[in-house]
């Protein structure tokens, strides 16, 4: 495994995780968390872990996202911090 | 110098998921709307199973399905090192949590969305509030 | 309060930053994890089981009590959902339409129903018009999507997958029923009886094999006592109990993840969605 690779995509989810605890919006929340959550897919199917890597891209980045963003239009979308 | 390189080269990958983790951990705790606590505790529970995925990595070795396993074609099934294949025992560990954790999640933001419906917010200290009026 | 965190998490990351000194290096074969009980299951799953998917092999067959309970799990999650939120009173508002002309009626106490039919259908609050464009992709789409989804589950022996995976993405395409046309769509083709009856037959599957194997006497989960119920060869057994296995937990995952997103997209009432 390159460690570029293993180096740059690490850098990304550390980025995304802490955008994705700052923003104000709650949709934007969910957006970036579905963005962490590919990341991470991506991560593991470098390192090998091919069947990690299947159940984290169909179970984070599609029906978590959904489960988010379905409980942000039902209750309010705007926080205070 | 060139042993503090060493150092970093070979345990970089654990500061940084140690990093993330602490990442998690703060938002469980200092952040004040429900859902942000959430997202933070899937970030720490994600960022575990980072850690774990990352132990049964070997160098050399291939993804953990085994090649020409029913002798297709007329080659006999050859001996299986174990030092050629990734250690699966992590990956399998680590399946039932991804699961875990979605369910949890399911569950959570049910709750968030009946505690809504009851009190018309979702930060913590106006629900503090609330609760000690009643 | 924030302050307080941000010291707390500095020194418990300080702490574990000084502990991975004793960790063994990245991509080391001869790690403590990587030597006792996970190289028997490399080198013999394949002669014991005949499934080459070694993650499988260990899933389902040598860990299969994480397993039945992991799909316990999911279906008292969907349980724990349509307790907290079902809500069975009908709304205050409603809101039909006269499909002739296009008035919009507003009914706003519970007395009187209107029947719906081809006369009068019912509206929601934020009716907006379905695009014609994402219903015609997504109805040639889903049938695909529940394709390949069986295909996950079948070929789980031998490739990327298995019975968890398989079950998330058939119940996505369900989901993506109710996004594109309406919620009220999926509640007709699909309905609550039913979900809550399949989430509960994957469960009974994957016991219900078990006993099986006790019945005839073995321990619990042990496939190789299935050979005289089924006409195959008895090296291949143990696959089949496998794949029995993962269909039972597709089943139970799949209706599970249908429950969750259609109570907590209606608030329980069922009646509207996104």
């Amino acid at each position: 495994m390159l460690w570029p690779i293993d180096l740059i995509v690490l850098t990304f989810v550390i980025v995304t995780a802490v955008a994705a605890i700052s923003v104000r919006d709650l949709l934007g929340t969910a957006i970036l968390f579905s963005v962490y959550s590919f990341m991470m897919c991506l991560l593991w199917a470098v390192m090998g872990a091919v069947d990690v890597a299947f159940t984290e891209a169909s179970v984070g980045a599609g029906v978590s996202t959904v489960f988010f963003v379905a409980a942000v239009f039902s209750t309010s979308r705007r926080t205070k911090d | 110098m060139t042993e503090i390189i060493s150092l970093v080269v070979a345990k970089y990958n654990y500061w940084l998921y140690i990093i993330l983790m602490m990442i998690g951990l703060y938002a469980m705790i200092a952040k004040n709307n429900l859902i942000k606590k959430l997202v933070g505790m899937n970030i720490f529970q994600t960022a575990i199973i980072l850690f774990y995925v990352s132990t049964g990595y070997k160098t050399g070795a291939t993804i953990p399905i085994i090649k020409n396993a029913h002798g297709g074609h007329g080659v006999e099934a050859a001996v299986i090192h174990a030092a050629d294949y990734i250690n699966p025992l992590p990956h399998v560990l680590m399946l039932t949590a991804i699961v875990v954790s979605v369910a949890t999640f399911g569950v959570a933001m049910a709750l968030c969305v009946r505690i809504y419906q009851r009190y018309q917010t979702l930060e913590e200290d106006e629900l503090r509030m609330r609760l000690s009026e009643k | 309060m924030k302050l307080l965190g941000f010291i707390i998490v500095c020194l418990t990351g300080i702490f574990l930053l000084y502990g991975t000194s004793d960790l063994p290096d990245w991509g080391d074969p001869n790690s403590p994890a990587s030597l006792h009980l996970s190289n028997h299951y490399i080198e013999k799953a394949v002669a014991e089981t005949e499934v080459p998917n070694l993650v499988t092999a260990v899933l389902a067959d040598y860990r299969g009590f994480d397993t039945m309970f992991e799909t316990a799990v999911v279906f008292t999650a969907g349980l724990a959902c349509f307790l907290l939120l079902r809500d069975f009173k009908p709304k205050q508002d409603r809101y039909y339409r006269h499909v002739p002309t296009g008035v919009v009626l507003h009914f706003k106490d519970k007395a009187r129903q209107l029947r719906v039919g081809t006369e009068f259908e019912s509206v929601d609050k934020d009716w907006v018009p379905s695009d014609m464009v994402i219903k015609t992709v997504c109805r040639i789409l889903i049938p695909f999507i529940q394709i390949y989804a069986l295909y996950v589950v079948a070929h789980g022996d031998f490739s990327p997958g298995g019975g968890f995976q398989g079950g998330v993405i058939f119940g996505s395409s369900f989901i993506l029923l109710a996004i594109s046309y309406n919620l009220k769509t999926l509640m007709k083709r699909v309905s609550e009886k039913f979900l809550g009856i399949f989430s509960a037959v994957g469960v009974l599957i994957y016991v219900g094999i078990g006993v099986i194997a006790m019945i005839m006497g073995g321990n619990f989960l042990d496939y190789s006592t299935l050979a005289p119920l089924v006409p195959v060869d008895p090296g291949h057994i143990r696959a089949l109990g496998m794949l029995g296995v993962e269909i039972g937990v597709g089943i139970a995952v799949m209706a599970a993840m249908a429950i969750i997103y259609i109570n907590i997209v209606s608030q329980g009432r069922h009646d509207e969605g996104l």
